[in-house]
């Protein structure tokens, strides 16, 4: 008999650390009652799926019962035996668990190709990956396709590289086909080390089979016997979910030697990252696998050309990856027709930041920024003003609030002088320092500069030493002339994408928020009220109940005044940690 | 950059019986070093100086080699670490919803030695991480492999608290 009621309860990172496990043990505690069995007759299933995207109302909770679905936001482990009793056995909802009207906005304007999947079907088991179709497009590729009609399809999606740089991932397998050379190698890069970007982690948490499936046409393409997954060792909840479905891909003889049935083998194999970002650079990353320290090398020659152990070598990211089974299944057309003129297809982006829905969203290429922030993410949470938008990570740069309606492409990020990224999308209001943020992202980039080129090496440190001065009020006159020299001398100069791409940030918020950098220089004030050193904290008296709570969280001892008497602070002895403003409750710490 | 301060492990029958399985698997996989030193670090908890000793004499690799791939990658550690693991993670969004505020407050209850980040009891390594990915949880720390996510400086002192009763 099938099971006629489901329950998906969402179990990627995000979601655990939400608590969902707590919600699937109180699940399956209550199922081990003994009179529930017998109520429900055993109809009942619990299937563990990956991330759905609005992360931001986790523990989401679907039950479906006869096809019909409800789901529930915010779910507990102490509200579950309500919802098995009423909901479950008394097939009435529980109308106030679930979800409101604005849980649909959320979805409205995304299109999920990548991530069409996600959080319907339970990664760790292939049975549900094949009854969505999973593993045809291969099928169809191996038994109807010769592999330049594969390169072809591609070519004619107009699908580019979702790692960063867009390039066309069609043109980049024919280059690598033009080498007669063999072996050839396949590898996926899943070094997702940018800050604020968990596109990849979620596709391989939530549907790992799509990437293997992906991998396997790029393979038959390119008539390549072995792949590599390149990893971070950060993400062991993806590491294990990837390992399980490789095995299970095996056993199906999805992998293996003559994958389904043809004469065509493949296999893959998994390799840990050891914590380095620059090995997300391609031929930093073959120097990784090869098992050398990962550093880049100049290019020419191409991966394409000269990859693994110097053989033509395709490398994409994941999203890349698994995007080829619906292309491959849809056509060339059906793809094409989704997006803008020169960037195809859907795009995720991890919206993140002072976002009211943070989550994994899914949108056609070219949609306005605006539908992004205020339809899709709800606006800024807290009510705040929009201030920029990040895109790009720390290679990237900030669109400010007057770029809202640019549509958001390849292309026009690059016009504005962002990048796509890998698709981190990090949302900043008016309490964001500009200065403060772009020291965070060359505190980054230096520290992980491999130090083989000296403009990236020695650039990033002497622009996040400025930089660090302006933030604690030694800014010069001249300043920011000498950052724009420098961050252009090292954009020009450096020898791989990490170094190019390092002084964005500094460039980007000096375009477009000038006048902060202005106000930290020459004013010695930080508007947005962030960099400590350019604050005074003092007390309002008319607000303080003299409750003490800043004396005890002070660690300087620089707060003082008698018991339910306002309070001051000596500024010579504060030390500006900020410790008082935390904890006050009345809100009488302020800080200018 | 962790100091290369020589740390002291025996070199008794298990640890070389342990070294030659590594080694075993190190020649049958191309030779390489990065995979062998990530098992020698999943044997041992750390890379003892005296492994490295063995494996660059029993490989002819030279130790300049070694070290130069151990300092390079950040998961390799060459001291001892403590009974927990306080992962902080410092990402974009971690930094713009306060994790500086967590961090402070863990370097204060913990009082690391200068430059170390192992207390001196060995209780708690803390050690810091670009991104989780777990940014819509952000500011997230995690604690012995459990993502813990909304973190705030008082809730971080608990968690301290919590690790110090478990010891007792």
């Amino acid at each position: 008999m099938s099971k006629e009621i489901l329950i998906h309860v969402c179990m990627d990172t995000g979601g655990i650390a939400a608590g969902s496990l707590d919600v699937v043990d109180a699940f399956n505690a209550e199922f081990a009652k003994t009179d529930i069995p017998a109520r429900i007759e055993k109809r009942c299933s619990l299937h563990k799926v990956g991330c759905r995207g609005f992360c931001a109302r986790d523990v989401l909770v679907d039950i479906t019962i006869k096809g019909e679905k409800t789901t529930y936001q915010y779910i507990k482990p102490d509200m579950v035996p309500r919802l098995v009793e009423e909901h479950i056995i008394g097939d009435t909802p529980v109308e106030e668990w679930m979800v409101d009207e604005t849980y649909d906005d959320f979805y409205k304007l995304q299109k999920k190709v990548v991530l069409a999947n996600n959080g319907k079907i339970d990664p760790e088991n292939i049975d549900e990956y094949l009854d969505v179709g999973g593993y045809a497009s291969i099928t169809k590729a191996l038994k109807e396709m010769t592999a330049t009609e594969v390169i072809e399809t591609v070519k004619a999606s107009g699908l580019r590289g979702r790692g960063g740089a867009g390039f066309p991932t069609g043109l980049k397998w024919e280059l690598c086909v033009k080498n007669k050379e063999n072996p050839k190698y396949i590898i996926c890069n899943a070094d997702e080390g940018d800050p604020g970007a968990f596109m990849d982690r979620s596709v391989i948490e939530g549907n790992p089979h799509s990437l293997i499936e992906g991998m396997s046409i790029g393979a038959y393409a390119i008539s390549s016997n072995v792949g590599y997954v390149y990893i971070r060792a950060e993400y062991p909840l993806a590491v294990e979910r990837l390992a399980k479905a490789l095995d299970q891909a095996r056993e199906h003889g999805f992998l293996g030697k003559g994958i389904h049935g043809s004469d065509f083998d493949f296999e893959i194999k998994v390799k840990l990252g050891a914590g380095a970002f620059v090995c997300g650079e391609e031929t930093a990353l073959i120097a990784s696998i090869e098992g050398e320290r990962g550093m880049p090398r100049a290019k020419p020659p191409y991966p394409a050309d000269k990859g693994l152990w110097g053989k033509p070598t395709i490398i994409n990211n994941v999203e890349t990856w698994a995007n080829l089974p619906p292309i491959i299944k849809n056509g060339a057309e059906w793809y094409a027709a989704i997006g803008s003129e020169n960037s195809k297809g859907t795009k995720v982006f991890a919206l993140t930041g002072k976002i009211r829905n943070t989550g994994l969203i899914e949108v056609p290429m070219g949609i306005p920024l605006r539908d992004i922030i205020f339809d899709i993410g709800g606006g800024i949470e807290g009510g705040g003003l929009l201030k920029a938008v990040q895109t790009g990570g720390p290679s990237g740069g900030c669109i400010p609030q007057e770029h809202i309606d640019m549509r958001v492409d390849y292309d026009n990020l690059a016009k504005v002088g962002s990048m796509m990224g890998s698709g981190g999308m990090v949302v900043l209001d008016e309490s964001d320092c500009m200065v403060n943020i772009t020291r965070f992202f060359l505190e980054f980039t230096q520290a992980e500069s491999c130090g083989k080129c000296t403009p990236c090496r020695i650039g990033t440190k002497r622009l996040l030493e400025i930089l660090t001065r302006i933030t604690e009020g030694e800014g010069k006159k001249g300043d920011i002339e000498l950052l724009l020299d420098l961050a252009n001398d090292v954009k020009d100069t450096s020898l791989c994408g990490l170094g190019m791409s390092a002084p964005n940030p500094v460039l980007s918020t000096i375009r477009y928020f000038r006048h902060e950098y202005e106000a930290h220089i020459n004013h010695k004030r930080c508007p947005a009220k962030v960099c400590r050193k350019l604050l005074t904290f003092f007390v309002r008296e008319d607000l303080c109940t003299g409750c003490g709570m800043c004396v005890r969280a002070c660690p300087a001892g620089a707060v003082s005044g008698k018991k339910k008497k306002p309070h001051r602070i000596d500024t010579s002895a504060c030390i500006k940690c900020g410790a008082c403003y935390d904890v006050c409750k009345f809100k009488a710490v302020l800080k200018e | 950059m962790t100091l290369l301060i020589p740390e002291k492990i025996k070199m008794d029958d298990s640890a070389i019986k342990t070294l030659e399985t590594i080694y075993a698997n190190y020649s049958a996989a191309n030779d390489n070093i990065i995979s062998a030193l990530q098992e020698i670090q999943k044997a041992f908890g750390f890379v003892p100086e005296e492994s490295v000793y063995w494996f660059a004499d029993k490989s002819g690799v030279p130790m300049s080699k070694f070290y130069g791939i151990l300092t390079f990658y950040a998961q390799f550690h060459l001291k001892p670490r403590g009974k927990n693991i306080i992962t902080a993670c410092c990402g974009t969004v971690c930094h713009v919803k306060g994790a500086h505020r967590v961090l402070f407050q863990l370097n204060e209850e913990l009082s690391f030695p200068p430059g170390e980040d192992t207390t001196r009891d060995g209780l708690v390594t803390l050690e810091k991480v670009a991104c989780l990915g777990a940014c819509s949880i952000a500011p997230v720390v995690v604690v012995n492999d459990k993502v813990c996510g909304r973190i705030t400086p008082d809730n971080m002192v608990k968690k301290i608290q919590k690790l110090r009763d478990k010891d007792k």
